[in-house]
């Protein structure tokens, strides 16, 4: 079977500095990817570069829509979001002063088919999609066990289920392939479990490709099928979670040479 | 050519002017990221303390000036201290607001005090002008434009070669870094608003003899027009407001010369849009971007 | 009309407007609201108009735009230029539809470029563009110059701007609460979130834009034809501080706010009329202190609901 996404000799220079320096990665549909990697490897801008954020400076981001390629590379980042790639963030990002229930609302904007007129005018098209809007935001959070804080500021919600919130939201926008920046990040062990369950639940329900950045290593080995490591920018490993714990790049990667 | 090379003058002396003013929000943007609207109205201050000065008081030139700078530069670390210290970590439009605030303030008690009629200056320069070859140079154009790069090379020189110049640049890049190497920010920002605001103190004694007249809303749309000067030579960049504030000088006087006077303040804010969606950095500017 | 617009709120709105409208009609007539109390009265409803539409664009989509004074001239003076040739009611919505077309092509043309600035750059950029347009009008013949316009037929009576001040509250809110309006809130709240959950950025930034240029050329069609009287000073920056100083007054992103505020500064407005130094101080130290102690403004983001009122009362029961 072809891969869903594809990517070939992906580099970013900012400056004199190349951030992540002709990464290739291949990403089967219904896969649980890892990606680790020390501080400053160039995760996170990997991410940036695949959700539209930065521009690639060279390089192919190729996502497998049915059958169809298409180009992601310098697209803008809601333009990748419509092809059902969604993100959650590192430094979490959420809408604050809104709801939570607002904040899904919002990631479901792209399904929404009443416009600016309809909408000052409260013809029934606008009834009617909010009332589907409700009930799928609804759901939304009942999955991911915030529906009883649907009508808090984002902001007044515990560390871990801001995070969590992320997690919905992205969900909101139906996508196929899900990145996860980091979503155990500052959580204790219990709420890890928690999260655990919640990755496996919704790659199962929604048929996701999941890649994920995580310095958790138990969490990594534990869920995800493969693993890429990245260093300097440059991708050092690729395998199972066996072979990358006995890979001796990696393991000069975090533990630094040998003299 | 010869009227070309004329308008070039006139272009120049006024376009000094702008940049004189032009130092004081680069200066303050590139360390607090804040437009300081109420900059424009320090030096319309200015113009006024050696309007009172020299009426009053029978100051010469160089005196009031002195008065000017001393003035201006104690109200802009005022400001700074009493209205923008509270707001360093609010949003940058709160601030912004806040020095629209300080703008009003400073120009209408000005006019409560002072009045709202315009106010003739008195001659502190000799108007006495010369020719050279084909152009008319006038000792005031002489004076201002000499000023200005005496000024500004003092400037460099303090930003450069002083310990409180290293400091400024420092809290530039970084206020908390900064902070963890020893340095007192908030000194350094005053200082920075002191610098600033005493050169917006000469930049009003000059425009009070460059247009002979001056009034308490004087300060708005030269003012904008010296931010413009900032943005266009790359806001933080003291050489870039050198620049700018020359450049819109000489656009302006060209534009009254050969189009339409009506168009003179029309021309600065198409050329700050132009800049802003072509190079919003500015000549001289670095790029900045926003960590995600 | 979809049913679900007949629920207990939306009439509790019709109900008070009209009561407001019929309360004032009657104070007008037995003159206890006289000419001078009058005068100060339609300001306040122009300046809802004004309030509403920037704190749409300020507040609801976070765009720190300086320009609206510009908007509200395009709409002045096509408002003008109609009624003088056409001095009746027709004339009035020709003018006023003229003034809708004009500024929603000069918004579009503004924000195009200028919405991609962040924050105080945008602010500058609105403000050059709002003077270029004074300036323009300053030096066109249809629009008399400098000079002005002078003679304009007082068509500008109380039931439409009540009528005017119904459409800006009802645009804006029904615009707030809708997939639209999120978005407008999103972006304000985290552009690159937002941008990252499919919400075309720049596309929801213009429509804030328009829709807020849009209800400024309308202010500016009620004032000309109020006043009898325009010129393009009337248009210069200090008019856009005008309505800044009340949407931040009030509290940005919230309009009953901007209405509360706008009744009380040109209450403020008549009370200080031969003090005009001193006002132009008081509100320069307000905007200072409000920043300093209280940048939410005075109601922050809350917003007066007859839907929240009527589920207190029940759960008081």
């Amino acid at each position: 079977m072809e891969p869903i996404l594809q990517i070939k000799n992906l580099t970013k220079n900012f400056g004199g500095l190349c951030a992540v320096s002709n990464v290739s990665m291949q990403i089967n549909q219904g896969e649980l990817i890892g990606l680790i990697g020390p501080n400053g490897a160039g995760k996170t801008t990997l991410f940036n570069l695949l959700t539209g954020v930065y521009e690639p400076s060279s390089g192919l981001i190729e996502f497998n829509e049915d059958g169809k390629k298409i180009q992601l590379g310098g697209l803008k980042p809601y333009k990748i979001t419509a092809y059902g790639i969604a993100r959650t963030f590192q430094n979490i990002r959420l809408f604050k002063t809104m709801t939570v229930l607002e904040n899904v609302k919002v990631a479901m904007h792209k399904n929404i088919r009443y416009g600016t007129l309809a909408a000052i005018l409260r013809l029934p098209s606008y009834y009617s999609e909010e009332k589907w809007v409700e009930e799928k935001a609804c759901e939304l959070l009942k999955e991911v066990g915030l529906y009883g804080k649907r009508n808090e500021q984002a902001t007044n919600l515990p560390y871990g289920e801001q995070r969590r919130l992320e997690i919905a939201r992205a969900l909101a926008i139906q996508p196929k392939i899900l990145f996860l920046d980091e979503p155990a990040a500052g959580m204790n062990p219990q709420e890890t479990a928690e999260l655990t369950n919640l990755i496996y639940r919704i790659r199962d329900k929604y048929n996701l490709t999941i890649i994920l950045i995580e310095h958790d290593m138990s969490l990594v080995m534990k869920i995800c099928e493969r693993i890429y490591v990245l260093d300097y920018g440059k991708l050092i490993a690729n395998g199972n979670p066996e072979e990358i714990r006995n890979n001796e790049f990696v393991i000069k990667a975090y533990l630094g040479e040998e003299i | 050519m010869s009227q070309f090379l004329q308008q070039v003058i006139n272009g120049l002396s006024l376009g000094s002017i702008y940049a004189l003013i032009a130092l004081g929000y680069t200066m303050v943007y590139g360390i607090i990221k804040l437009i300081n609207f109420a900059h424009g109205d320090i030096y319309m201050l200015g113009a006024y303390v050696a309007f009172i000065t020299t009426t009053y008081f029978g100051f010469s030139f160089f005196p009031a000036m002195i008065a000017s700078m001393v003035v201006c530069g104690i109200l802009g670390v005022l400001i700074e201290r009493i209205a923008y210290k509270p707001l360093r970590h609010a949003t940058r439009i709160a601030a912004l607001i806040t020095a629209i605030g300080v703008s009003y303030v400073l120009e209408y008690t000005t006019q409560y005090v002072m009045g709202s009629e315009v106010k003739t200056y008195p001659t502190l320069l000799s108007n006495v002008s010369f020719s050279l070859g084909p152009v008319t140079i006038s000792m005031q154009q002489v004076y201002i434009f000499t000023i200005t790069i005496v000024l500004m090379i003092a400037l460099q020189l303090i930003i450069k070669k002083t310990k409180m110049g290293r400091a400024m640049r420092a809290v530039s890049v970084d206020e908390d870094a900064a902070k963890l190497m020893g340095i007192n920010v908030d000194t350094t920002i005053s200082f920075t608003f002191l610098l600033g605001s005493s050169l917006a103190g000469v930049a009003g004694i000059l425009v009070g003899i460059y247009y002979n007249s001056i009034d308490p809303l004087m300060g708005m749309v030269p003012g904008l027009k010296a931010f413009i000067a900032a943005v266009f030579g790359g806001i933080g960049s003291v050489p870039g407001a050198m620049i700018g504030g020359l450049f819109i000088g000489i656009a302006e006087t060209m534009v009254v010369a050969y189009g339409s006077s009506l168009y003179r303040d029309a021309i600065v804010y198409l050329i700050l849009i132009l800049i802003l969606i072509i190079k919003p950095d500015g000549l001289l500017g670095k790029n900045q971007r926003e960590k995600v | 009309m979809p049913k679900q617009l007949l629920n207990k709120e939306n009439i509790a709105w019709l109900a008070s407007a009209i009561v407001i409208f019929l309360v004032c009609s009657v104070l007008m007539n037995a003159g206890i609201i006289n000419s001078y109390y009058q005068i100060t009265l339609y300001n306040i409803c122009i300046n809802i108009i004004l309030a509403v539409s920037l704190n749409l664009v300020i507040g609801i989509c976070g765009q720190f735009s300086l320009g609206h004074a510009g908007f509200m001239c395009i709409g002045a003076y096509s408002a003008g230029i109609v009624t003088k040739m056409m001095p009746n009611l027709g004339g009035l919505f020709l003018g006023l539809l003229v003034g809708f077309v004009i500024s929603a092509i000069v918004a579009l043309i503004v924000s195009i470029p200028t919405l991609r600035l962040k924050g105080d750059y945008l602010a500058i950029a609105t403000l050059g563009f709002a003077e270029i347009i004074r300036i323009i009008v300053q030096n066109m013949k249809i629009t008399n110059g400098a000079a002005g316009l002078s003679g304009i037929p007082r068509l500008t009576t109380w039931p439409l701007l009540i009528i005017g001040v119904v459409i800006a509250l009802v645009v804006v809110c029904n615009f707030t609460r809708s997939a639209p309006g999120r978005a407008c809130l999103s972006i304000r709240e985290d552009e690159i979130a937002s941008e990252a959950m499919g919400i075309n950025t720049t596309r929801y930034k213009v429509i804030a834009f328009v829709i807020g240029a849009i209800l400024a050329s309308m202010a500016g069609a009620l004032f000309a034809c109020n006043f009898y009287v325009i010129n393009p000073t009337q248009f210069t920056f200090n008019r856009s501080i005008d309505i800044l100083v009340m949407v931040v007054f009030g509290g940005m992103g919230s309009m009953t706010s901007s209405v509360i505020a706008a009744a009380a500064i040109g209450i403020l407005n008549m009370i200080l009329q031969n003090f005009s130094d001193i006002r132009m101080i008081i509100y320069g130290l307000a905007l200072v202190i409000i920043m300093i102690f209280k940048p939410s403004g005075l109601l922050g983001t809350k917003e007066f609901s007859f839907k929240k009122l009527f589920q207190k009362r029940k759960g008081n029961r």
